[in-house]
């Protein structure tokens, strides 16, 4: 990246111009949802769409999250490449049956003669004081299914370019954006990128523990590797960038030189994204591995309402930095 | 790899030539299912099938009224979509044993009939399940300006799941070339439709300000009429439509369905057959019309017969795909 190209663009930003660009380059890209016009979103992420392409390629949905989605599955096959816009995570639950037995299992059971060309953004993440039905991260239910992919952006930068390979992408893609991240600047270069998915990305350099990371808790296991360095361990922080495909080998080579892995993800941690990975890296690094590794997900609790038990519910950099002490056998 | 050459691909303006055209290929489904069942009794085809004998006249009536690169959307009992918007009956049968030379590559079965050539978007094992997919594929046709209508073909079983509504609502909303053929064969499984099926059924249609129809699924011809008139309405965007045939499913459930007669009485199916049968009903008026006559009309059966019994002779030779495609095409 050319230094004079560098500036600085908040994550919520980074989507927009990476959906703006993408509908400018390939007139079938289009986006429907509730709310996603004038509206922009609750959220805002995109304002000023539906003025530059119009209503026609920027529909307004009623609230039916399993018609408009499916109806994403048809367009998909039949020439249009819609991006399917899911307010809350929460909601996935009504899409269901579009995703995992219509979006994913189309192209398998046509012997490969349809294919599904189809984007689903929503977004994931507590702490935001919306309660159980609006606060939960449910990408490892779509994780669980193949025929999906699912890429879950932690910075400004990797949002922008994976949403680019996300649209191009042939398959149904699901795609989760924390929304405590949408104001969160970071550098995003002017010039035209994408990221691919499948291929981790190791946000910070360690030697004594490896911390695989997620989404929202990227930032967040950045922040305790911080804490970590202040008492002389030195924190690897990768972050996976799609949690299918995943790139294994990456995650494992860590483990492997660091010898001691955590796993940080803010979906449930029974039967989640963690466990998946922490059995990975143990597979693959047992061997390499003093210790066991030690996954940290959501508790196993309804998001609550209130602020100091919601609190409570997810990882924070305290409690990642105590458990990656713990892990290295530091006082 | 196609052994069997469907004549009825032809299209005509003349009306004798549709009309043998829809006769020949009702019989064609017909026999098609006759097979499937023996495949079934015989022990040679994996899992079950859902037949549909009896409902000809709906598919044949509408598909008629259809081009090639219109759309269709069929379900689990969707062998007659399948055959009426004009795929091979070798691939077909292919297909239903799991072999390679399927439409699906044997990776779907007999519910999971797909076919871009044929328009045919696939059939669907969840009921209900592909109003979206057809709702969504109309979409594309307005977007893209290309003419295409899409039809989606469901039981009145999928009356009861909510998606339709929410497809219809956006259909209306974004006047969408869609038609909902609402298929009522009196069964939802093993259940009176009206044990489960409150209100008026055409009502839940003209609610959305939907164009709502009923008419006799029994009759190609009127069936073939009313398609046409609702296909010419919606490539013209003029907006969806729902349009309720009412029909009889002659065997059971699925070909394991035997024992009726705890859900309906064996009379009340000799009735339909004997009375209402789309197939004898059309023969008789194409003699009386002087259309054709009954030496001509036995001929095609006994031509369409030879012609199943070589498809399915065809997939029976036909190999299985090699283990190591189970993992292929799971992504594009």
């Amino acid at each position: 990246m050319p230094e004079a190209a560098q500036r600085e663009l908040t994550f919520a930003q980074a989507v927009r111009e990476a959906l703006a660009e993408e509908m400018r380059r390939d007139s079938r890209v289009c986006i429907f949802g509730e709310d996603v016009a004038e509206a922009g979103t609750p959220f805002k992420v995109l304002a000023g769409l539906v003025e530059e392409f119009g209503a026609e390629r920027v529909l307004d949905t009623p609230i039916s999250e399993a018609g408009f989605t499916g109806m994403g599955v048809g367009a998909a096959m039949t020439g249009l490449r819609p991006v399917v816009d899911i307010m809350f995570g929460d909601f996935l639950t009504l899409t269901m049956d579009q995703m995992v037995n219509q979006a994913a299992k189309v192209h398998y059971m046509s012997g490969g003669t349809w294919k599904v060309p189809m984007v689903l953004r929503t977004t994931l993440g507590a702490t935001r004081r919306s309660a159980a039905q609006h606060s939960q991260s449910l990408h490892a239910w779509l994780s669980h299914v193949p025929g999906l992919k699912v890429v879950m952006p932690s910075t400004p930068y990797d949002a922008k370019g994976l949403l680019k390979t996300a649209i191009r992408d042939e398959n149904p893609v699901v795609f989760f954006e924390d929304k405590m991240m949408f104001k969160l600047k970071g550098p995003v270069p002017v010039e035209e990128y994408t990221i691919p998915f499948g291929v981790a990305d190791i946000k910070r350099q360690g030697e004594d523990i490896t911390i695989v990371a997620t989404s929202s808790m990227v930032q967040v296991a950045l922040g305790a590797a911080e804490l970590l360095e202040k008492i002389g361990i030195s924190a690897e922080v990768i972050d996976p960038r799609t949690t299918w495909p995943l790139d294994e080998k990456t995650l494992i080579e860590s483990a492997k030189k660091t010898s001691r892995a955590m796993v940080v993800d803010e979906g449930y941690g029974r039967y989640g994204v963690t466990g998946e990975i922490a059995s990975v890296i143990a597979e693959g690094a047992f061997y390499n591995l003093e210790a066991p590794v030690k996954r940290m997900g959501a508790m196993h609790v309804p998001i609550p309402f209130s602020p100091p038990l919601e609190d409570v519910t997810v990882p924070t950099d305290q409690t990642i930095f105590e458990a990656a002490r713990a892990l290295c056998g530091k006082e | 790899m196609t052994t069997v050459t469907d004549k009825s691909n032809t299209k005509s303006n003349t009306q004798v030539e549709k009309w043998i055209r829809t006769y020949r290929r009702m019989v064609m489904i017909r026999l098609f299912e006759e097979q499937v069942n023996e495949l079934y009794t015989r022990a040679l085809m994996p899992g079950l099938a859902h037949l549909y004998v009896g409902e000809e006249a709906v598919a044949v009536g509408i598909c008629e009224a259809l081009n090639p690169t219109d759309y269709i959307t069929s379900t689990h009992r969707g062998h007659g979509h399948c055959l009426a918007k004009g795929a091979s009956p070798d691939r077909m049968f292919a297909e239903l044993l799991g072999k390679e030379a399927g439409y699906c590559r044997g990776k779907g079965g007999s519910m999971h009939i797909a076919d871009p050539a044929t328009g045919n978007l696939g059939a669907n094992a969840i009921v209900g399940g592909s109003t979206g997919i057809a709702t969504g594929a109309a979409l594309s046709s307005k977007r893209l300006r290309t003419g295409q209508v899409a039809v989606c073909f469901f039981g009145e079983g999928a009356l009861g799941q909510g998606v339709l509504y929410e497809v219809m609502n956006l259909a209306a909303l974004w006047k969408l070339p869609v038609i909902y053929v609402c298929e009522n064969n009196l069964y939802t499984e093993y259940t009176h439709y009206s044990e489960t099926t409150a209100g008026d059924i055409l009502a839940r249609g003209t609610a959305f300000g939907v164009q709502a129809e009923a008419v006799d699924g029994q009759d190609v011809r009127a069936v073939n009429a009313i398609a046409q008139k609702l296909v010419d309405r919606a490539r013209k965007g003029e907006g969806p439509a729902f349009l309720l045939c009412n029909t009889y499913r002659y065997t059971g459930h699925h070909v394991g369905d035997i024992n009726r007669e705890y859900y309906r009485s064996k009379q009340e199916e000799q009735e339909w057959k004997t009375k209402r049968d789309p197939i004898k009903n059309l023969a008789e008026w194409l003699i009386s019309e002087k259309l054709a006559d009954a030496a001509g009309l036995t001929a095609i059966e006994t031509e369409v017969r030879a012609e199943m019994k070589s498809a399915v002779e065809f997939a029976i030779a036909a190999p299985y795909p090699g283990v190591e495609e189970v993992e292929q095409d799971v992504y594009a």
